[in-house]
């Protein structure tokens, strides 16, 4: 049925198709509309048989799950940026475990300084922590992709992480194909758990390894990982067939394979991407995009194959590692050491800055004229940097740097100026 | 009994008859009637928590949590999940690949078991499974201070988790640091005996019990391992209980405490006779019982049997000891022990 409605509400519909049976929650924007529609729902009883609670902290809400997915019901939560660092312990816990614990990701930027606006901060922070880290570009997919979701989880006994640009997605009202319960009832079986808490066959869950196991169990979370590339293609095909739409999937191409010059991306920008490049291509301009649908496990021979006859490669990301660069940039440099790749690295989106068609048209003028450089921050404002750089050696107490940069930015009054 | 053990029995003891088996005021368990007996004491025990670990000597966790743990199933039928907090409970009990655990058990971190037991109960509240019971435990470490704020979120909830903490005043585990459940004055390896005020410092600490009273929760209550019957009523009576839960039991710890772990009853039973751990219990942040203190001991008494304490009764630290009196004294009043 077609709806129009926000981002959020079409997963917290997804979700609830999906019948979990215990989700706890945390509130934190941008990805609370999500758990708060939930909670309608099952207080109003339209989803039925599932338990709901509002617990006392992101870390709390990841070990709730992390019980109710151990006694054997499926679990749903959701969270974003600050509020994946405060579970992070659990985080990590929840896949070395094996929990198949669905999460959606509402990402956001990463403070301090605190903003609540939308880049991939939070999803890079957690990106060694063993979940399946799925992207979606809009929200049909979204809502596509949860449902693939619980199905991928359970059958690898895995945690998967649905990341959805926060604000972009979730807060964005738009027309969504809202499935039927027969339809994801066909997709989706009823949770089978591979390890349950069971008074009738009692068995230890989180025992103590040392160094003669640990390393094999490393090693097989990081088998079924590789062994997660199928079965996301298998059931991207699956669901197509059902539901007679392409969502999710390794990776997606618009005219990579027959593109000079690729942009690589993960998220909603592939939208924006999408408008320019088909511009450019009417324009006579050989320009692709390849979406990275899923990041974790990394489709790095998929990459390397759908980038086989780009000359150039444009890694788009709206986060970095400090210190070190594009953190996509540098795996896509691994996964392609034998393709003939020109690989830049440009950093945009930060902290919600928008990601215009034009910032990303000149992008793309620079790499066709080969003078796009190895590293490139979008937009970035550099007499402002400058500005903050000569302060801090003129005195060794210039003050708070964000401070000061929204003063030189006019963003707050002149009159506060040291 | 034979002539080591009397050799190393404390002159100032006033019980003079020592009761069969056991060696404390509890009567041995073949002189009660069958009603009366432990757990252990049945063919039929569940053994939920199996020997063969790898606990120290005299530790006092073990036995509570043997007791504790086998007291819920026989109140439950056998329908007894259990979460557990890192720590030496979890620790010695499953040494991969083996575990001394007969019963359904997780354990996913040290902060968290509260958290995790709620979701095992919401787990089963959305399957309509009403027998199968949730315990949590940790240790005073997993308990006072890194789950703290879940813990607290459970009470909060009113989820229907029975909470067990094993406190025995430090973290062990790790080497015998400090808690917030240390008692003042105590040798820890972060509160050395050094300085004018020796060990861990006064008016400082929480006592959780009263603030597991203060989230009004359906049941409080604290035990200790000299008294297992006590320890394995108030259990069997947490059962009786829908809600959040709460059990504070006093475990020694020879490691820590710097004591023989023949000692680990003995010391069980003093610290409750001088007033410096009292027992009772509480319904909906009302205080409804407390066990009196049938001969009172000064505290001096319990202290010297312990090396953390030793620096207390030297001549120059009456002032920490006078402390540590007032202490008990005002334990003795709050709780109406006497």
């Amino acid at each position: 049925m077609l709806r129009q409605i926000s981002g959020s509400i079409a997963v917290a519909e997804a979700i609830a198709l999906c019948r979990p049976e215990v989700v706890p929650c945390y509130p934190i924007t941008p990805q609370t509309h999500i758990v708060e529609h939930i909670s309608t729902l099952v207080k109003s009883g339209q989803l039925k048989n599932c338990s709901y609670e509002n617990v006392e902290s992101e870390f709390a809400s990841m070990s709730f799950c992390i019980g109710a997915s151990a006694a054997g019901s499926r679990t749903y939560t959701a969270t974003a940026s600050q509020g994946i660092l405060f579970m992070m312990e659990a985080v990590y816990n929840a896949s070395g475990l094996s929990l198949p614990i669905v999460m959606t990701l509402g990402n956001r930027a990463i403070g301090a300084p605190i903003n609540i606006w939308n880049d991939h901060s939070d999803a890079m922070s957690v990106r060694d922590a063993g979940w399946i880290q799925l992207f979606v570009e809009s929200n049909q997919q979204a809502l596509d992709v949860h449902i693939q979701a619980f199905k991928l989880a359970e059958a690898l006994s895995l945690p998967v992480m649905v990341n959805m640009d926060g604000f972009i997605l979730t807060h964005a009202i738009t027309r969504v194909d809202m499935p039927t319960q027969e339809q994801v009832d066909q997709f989706l079986p009823p949770f089978v758990a591979r390890q349950k808490l069971d008074t009738d066959a009692p068995l230890s869950i989180g025992a103590m390894v040392g160094p003669d196991a640990f390393t094999e169990v490393r090693y097989l979370a990081h088998h079924k990982q590789k062994e997660a590339l199928a079965i996301i293609e298998q059931q991207a095909a699956e669901f197509q067939e059902i539901f007679g739409r392409d969502s999710g999937g390794l990776i997606k191409s618009y005219y990579a394979e027959q593109s000079e010059i690729v942009f690589v991306a993960m998220g909603s920008v592939v939208g924006t991407m999408q408008e320019l490049v088909e511009e450019l291509r009417a324009e006579g301009h050989s320009v692709g995009i390849l979406s990275l649908r899923s990041f974790r496990p990394f489709p790095g021979n998929a990459i390397s194959k759908a980038l086989s006859n780009a000359k150039q490669a444009i890694i788009f990301e709206k986060s970095f590692a400090v210190g070190m660069g594009g953190v996509l940039a540098s795996e896509i440099h691994m996964a392609t050491v034998s393709n003939d790749l020109k690989i830049s690295s440009v950093i945009g989106g930060l902290g919600g800055r928008t990601i215009t068609k034009k910032s990303l048209g000149k992008i793309v003028e620079c790499a066709m004229h080969g003078e796009l450089d190895k590293e490139v921050f979008l937009d970035l404002e550099g007499t402002t940097v400058v500005k903050e750089l000569r302060r801090q050696q003129e005195g060794q107490s210039s003050g708070p740097v964000a401070e000061n940069i929204l003063r030189d930015m006019g963003v707050v009054s002149a009159s506060k100026t040291l | 009994m034979n002539k080591q053990d009397t050799s190393t029995l404390n002159p100032s003891d006033r019980q003079t008859v020592k009761f069969y088996q056991t060696g404390t005021f509890t009567v041995g368990n073949r002189l009660l009637d069958e009603e009366f007996r432990t757990v252990q004491a049945t063919t039929e025990r569940s053994n939920s928590l199996d020997s063969g670990h790898r606990a120290c000597q005299g530790c006092g966790q073990a036995l509570g949590a043997r007791y504790a743990l086998d007291a819920a199933m026989r109140a439950t039928d056998n329908k007894i999940i259990a979460a557990n907090a890192t720590g030496c409970l979890e620790v010695f009990t499953t040494p991969y690949p083996e575990t001394a655990w007969s019963i359904p058990w997780v354990h996913s971190l040290f902060g968290n078991v509260a958290a995790v037991a709620s979701g095992i109960a919401a787990a089963l509240k959305s399957k309509g499974d009403t027998t199968t019971r949730v315990i949590a435990q940790g240790g005073d470490g997993g308990t006072t201070d890194i789950g703290f704020g879940c813990l607290s979120g459970m009470f909060d909830r009113n989820d229907d988790v029975l909470y067990i903490c094993y406190d025995n005043g430090g973290y062990m585990n790790t080497g015998v640091q400090r808690s917030s459940a240390t008692p003042p004055a105590a040798r820890t390896a972060t509160t050395m005996p050094v300085g004018d005020n020796p060990g861990s410092s006064f008016n400082t600490g929480k006592y959780l019990p009263t603030i597991a009273m203060a989230h009004e929760i359906p049941y409080v209550a604290t035990a200790s391992v000299h008294d297992l019957h006590d320890l394995e009523r108030k259990v069997e009576k947490a059962m009786t209980f829908r809600g959040a839960r709460y059990i504070h039991i006093n475990v020694p710890c020879p490691l820590g405490w710097g004591s023989q772990p023949a000692f680990t009853i003995k010391l069980s039973r003093m610290g409750v006779e001088c007033g410096l751990v009292p027992l009772f219990e509480a319904e909906n942040g009302q205080l409804t019982d407390s066990t009196k203190i049938r001969y009172r001991i000064p505290v001096e008494e319990y202290l010297k049997l312990q090396r953390r304490f030793a620096h207390v009764l030297k001549p120059h630290n009456t002032h920490q000891l006078d402390a540590i009196r007032a202490i008990a004294e005002s334990n003795i009043k709050r709780f109406n022990l006497l």
